[in-house]
């Protein structure tokens, strides 16, 4: 675990060496592959990470409290504090090999328990909810757009969600069940949609994601809903567009089911198999991805974390602050990230939830600056305006 | 034909049936205004359909025969197979059963503007069916529930709702135990080392989603009060566990057993200890509160006027609604009656769930098997009754405007077309359900396909059709 001052070390002091923001907008990456993978639901940070190391962990978590490595179902240590579920077995490798990264005690600026408001603020880059009307992925592209091909982004879903939403061309791809459409149809909807820009736009877009997906092998599979089985099809799914020439370089994957208000398990249950369709859709991901993982990072990112304590039916209630896990070639893994404020009653966020002592932007700042190279006074001023005093979590990718 | 019917009956309704719009066209606000004169009407299949409590009562046997089951084969390690499929089996049946009985309810009414409302009020106290067995339940709870007290007062609405059985099991409030009530200081004393306690989801979701709204200024401590207020909301007989056996099983039981005893503040006022009726009595001033009033009024107007309706009419609309002590009625004719509602003649692009059901009108018929419907809109990503959270499914082109969603609606188009062959003239049926808002420039494309079958799904897929 890296200790407060360490983490302010991480915490931007390099901004200002990197290039003006005139230039860094022709310099931007056109390489570098994103995949942004966000749990909806409030994923539960202690059971992804779990603090084993802290006194104060399995008294509060009674019956949902991993047990610490070496011990039957007991988490994979990260740290001699931290240890990794044990249902995430993929990206315990990439940790070891020193391509994944925990980052804890991490939580968007917003302090309500609302999901949707939380996802909100997640996904719109400012500090409170509709403090946008955009999302901040997209404000992101601008720089990026015209060198990574005409739709720089792809949201795997069937509606693209807010992150991803914008001024910028996106668009998205969710696996289809019926017959298709015969292409004579489309040709004529082209001409009727004609003078109509909601509707051409859309039309195009999907047209050219289904160009990209009938190259796939087994792509035409079935819709598999919301849920972490969908999400494993996604991220299999999303390798096949970011290694497509002139295809997207980013994508945003999405899942729900992680409101585990009641019966949430430990090693074994509906959280941990949750986290095990996961870590098989990363796994998947790494697969299908080839030699392109090098030039990939994965953020995993929830809207807010869970209560410390378990709750009266098995389960945790809405929190504040949770984990991110950072995957891929380009991440400079092997640690974790933290500014650990412990479990203790007095610690804790009004006294109920994990501390935030993090803001998840810091995170993507790093990202955007590191890996995807954007000019550090761009991402302040248009991506995560209003958010200068939150400096960049520095080297967390590689150089 | 008046661009008023076509509002009337594409907006305000379900989308015309054929004949409809000429039907309706000399009075149109007259004939929405006369649909909510009376409560809704039970659609015929109701009568064919179980209640609740039978279902409860069937679905927890099954569970029961699982476990009992599975304890048997814990020898040999193996699961049952047949009772775990016998159990989703008989959930799936009586799920499509009760989409069976909404669809054909919608496609057939000729008050749908009621069937509208009912769908409206089913969504804004949404119970997703992802969750067991909500499937089982979802249209039960909307025609037992809801259906009711649409146009009635939306207290009694919101009562029935927070007391219905599936919203109870949705937000799991069964299981919420008052700390120092009778049950929770004994468990308290045992230490058994399993928690037993207050669990706050549908207090929460009572706030921020069914009344105030998440800016409705209430706090967290609200939350958790309300929490203690309405421990004990639970349902009759025994639980899984076989914990609890009085009741009438399946219904609405209230236990004093595990109700939170004593004096609750919630948003400031002070609610002395009265078992069941402190409940009723915040939510009665709940449903009286100038932010429910706001809520509702916003999402009222943006579900019949605009995405982003206009402040004004917002304010009209809850002012109506305080004025008459939460009577929708009034705020239904105030509606009706607003300048704004009647300006744009399809401002609205159509959730999946509007796109069928006036597909469906359109065709004045619903397919046989009601898996068209079901699997159309799972597609399409509005499985019925599967927001997927409690927030219900969200209303504005924003939230429904993906690129891949329109494919997949051309792609349904497409599908219903070929359903429908060569018996139908796409241009005639365009003029018959569309009316002033069938554009000329639709029209020419539509004629201009190579077969019926081809300009139908072209009419499906246009602009003219997406929009409401």
């Amino acid at each position: 675990m890296l200790t407060r001052r360490d983490l302010l070390k991480h915490l931007g002091v390099s901004g200002a060496l990197l290039a003006a923001p005139g230039l860094a907008l022709a310099n931007a990456r056109t390489d570098a592959r994103f995949v942004l993978v966000i749990l909806r639901g409030a994923a539960d940070g202690l059971s992804i990470a779990a603090p084993y190391g802290d006194p104060a962990y399995s008294g509060l978590r009674g019956e949902l409290a991993l047990l610490p490595p070496g011990r039957k179902d007991g988490v994979m240590d990260l740290d001699g504090f931290f240890g990794l579920h044990p249902r995430l077995t993929f990206t315990h490798e990439r940790f070891t090999d020193r391509e994944a990264s925990v980052i804890h005690a991490v939580a968007s600026p917003y302090r309500e328990r609302s999901h949707f408001d939380g996802q909100d603020v997640l996904e719109n880059g400012g500090s409170i909810v509709g403090a946008m009307r955009d999302g901040w992925l997209n404000r992101a592209l601008k720089p990026l757009g015209g060198n990574l091909g005409d739709e720089p982004a792809i949201a795997l879903a069937q509606n693209t969600p807010l992150v991803l939403r914008g001024p910028q061309s996106v668009t998205s791809w969710a696996p289809s069940r019926l017959p298709d459409a015969d292409e004579d149809i489309i040709e004529r909807l082209r001409l009727l949609y004609a003078e109509d820009a909601f509707f051409s736009m859309r039309l195009e877009q999907a047209i050219r994601s289904q160009e990209i997906a009938e190259g796939m092998d087994g792509a035409r599979t079935r819709n598999r809903g919301n849920g972490a089985e969908a999400l494993k099809a996604n991220l299999k799914a999303a390798a096949n567009f970011l290694t497509t020439p002139d295809g997207p370089g980013i994508a945003v994957v999405e899942a729900g089911g992680w409101d585990t208000h009641a019966n949430q398990g430990a090693a074994r249950g509906a959280l941990a198999n949750q986290l095990g369709a996961l870590d098989a859709g990363l796994a998947e991901l790494h697969a299908g991805l080839g030699a392109t993982w090098k030039r990939t990072v994965v953020a995993v990112v929830t809207e807010f974390g869970r209560t410390a304590k378990v709750n009266g039916t098995r389960g945790t209630d809405h929190g504040t602050a949770s984990a991110a896990l950072l995957l891929g070639g380009a991440v400079n893994g092997g640690k974790v990230v933290a500014d650990w404020p412990g479990l203790k009653t007095s610690a804790l966020f009004e006294s109920r939830d994990l501390y935030p002592t993090l803001d998840l932007r810091a995170v993507f700042k790093g990202i955007l600056a590191e890996h995807l190279e954007l000019a550090p006074a761009y991402i302040d001023r248009e991506v995560f305006p209003g958010s200068a005093k939150v400096r960049p979590l520095n080297d967390i990718v590689n150089a | 034909m008046s661009k008023d019917a076509v509002i009337a009956s594409n907006r305000f309704g379900l989308g015309a049936k054929p004949g409809e719009l000429a039907r309706i066209q000399e009075d149109p606000r007259g004939w929405l205004k006369q649909q909510i004169g009376r409560g809704a009407d039970q659609p015929s299949g109701v009568a064919g359909l179980p209640s609740t409590p039978e279902v409860v009562v069937e679905i927890q046997r099954l569970r029961l025969e699982q476990r009992q089951m599975a304890a048997r084969n814990s020898e040999n390690d193996k699961p049952a197979p047949d009772i775990v499929k016998r159990y989703s089996k008989t959930v799936r049946a009586h799920y499509v059963d009760q989409t069976r009985v909404r669809y054909q309810a919608a496609a057939a009414t000729d008050r749908p503007l009621v069937e509208r409302l009912v769908h409206f009020w089913s969504n804004h106290f949404a119970i997703s069916a992802d969750k067991q067995p909500m499937p089982a339940l979802a249209g039960l709870y909307e025609n037992e529930a809801i259906r009711p007290n649409v146009t009635g007062n939306f207290a009694d609405m919101l009562i029935a709702v927070e007391q219905h059985p599936a919203m109870i099991m949705y937000l799991d409030n069964q299981r919420s135990i008052g700390p120092n009530s009778t049950l929770g200081k004994r468990a308290g004393r045992r230490r058994s080392g399993r928690t037993l306690g207050l669990n706050e989801n549908l207090a929460r979701e009572i706030l921020e989603l069914h009344t105030l709204g998440v800016d409705g200024g209430y706090t967290q401590a609200d939350v958790t009060t309300l929490a203690h207020v309405i421990t004990g909301w639970s349902i009759g007989g025994a639980t899984e566990n076989g914990r609890f056996a009085d009741g009438e099983p399946g219904t609405f039981e209230f236990r004093e057993l595990i109700h939170e005893p004593g004096t609750q503040t919630v948003l400031g006022k002070r609610y002395a200890e009265a078992g069941l009726q402190q409940g009723v009595d915040v939510l009665r001033d709940l449903a009286r509160h100038p932010s429910t009033a706001r809520h509702i009024a916003t999402k009222l107007a943006r579900h019949f006027v605009a995405d982003e309706p206009a402040t004004k009419l917002v304010d009209r609309l809850a002012r109506v609604y305080l004025e008459n002590d939460a009577e929708l009625e009034p705020v239904y004719r105030t509606l009706i009656d607003a300048p704004e509602a009647w300006q744009e003649i399809a401002p609205k692009y159509k959730s999946p769930h509007d796109f069928v059901v006036s597909t469906l009108r359109a065709f004045d018929r619903v397919p046989d098997d009601p898996r068209f419907v079901v699997n159309g809109l799972d597609l399409m990503g509005q499985t019925p009754w599967r927001p997927g959270s409690p927030a219900g499914w969200p209303d504005t082109a924003h939230e429904w405007g993906g690129a891949d969603a329109l494919y997949k609606r051309i792609e349904w188009s497409n599908t219903v077309a070929r359903y429908a062959g060569n018996r139908v003239d796409p241009v005639e049926l365009g003029h018959a359900v569309l009316g002033a808002g069938f554009t000329t420039h639709s029209r020419t494309w539509i004629r201009r396909a190579e077969s019926r079958q081809q300009g139908i799904a072209l009419l499906l897929a246009s602009p003219d059709f997406q929009r409401r």
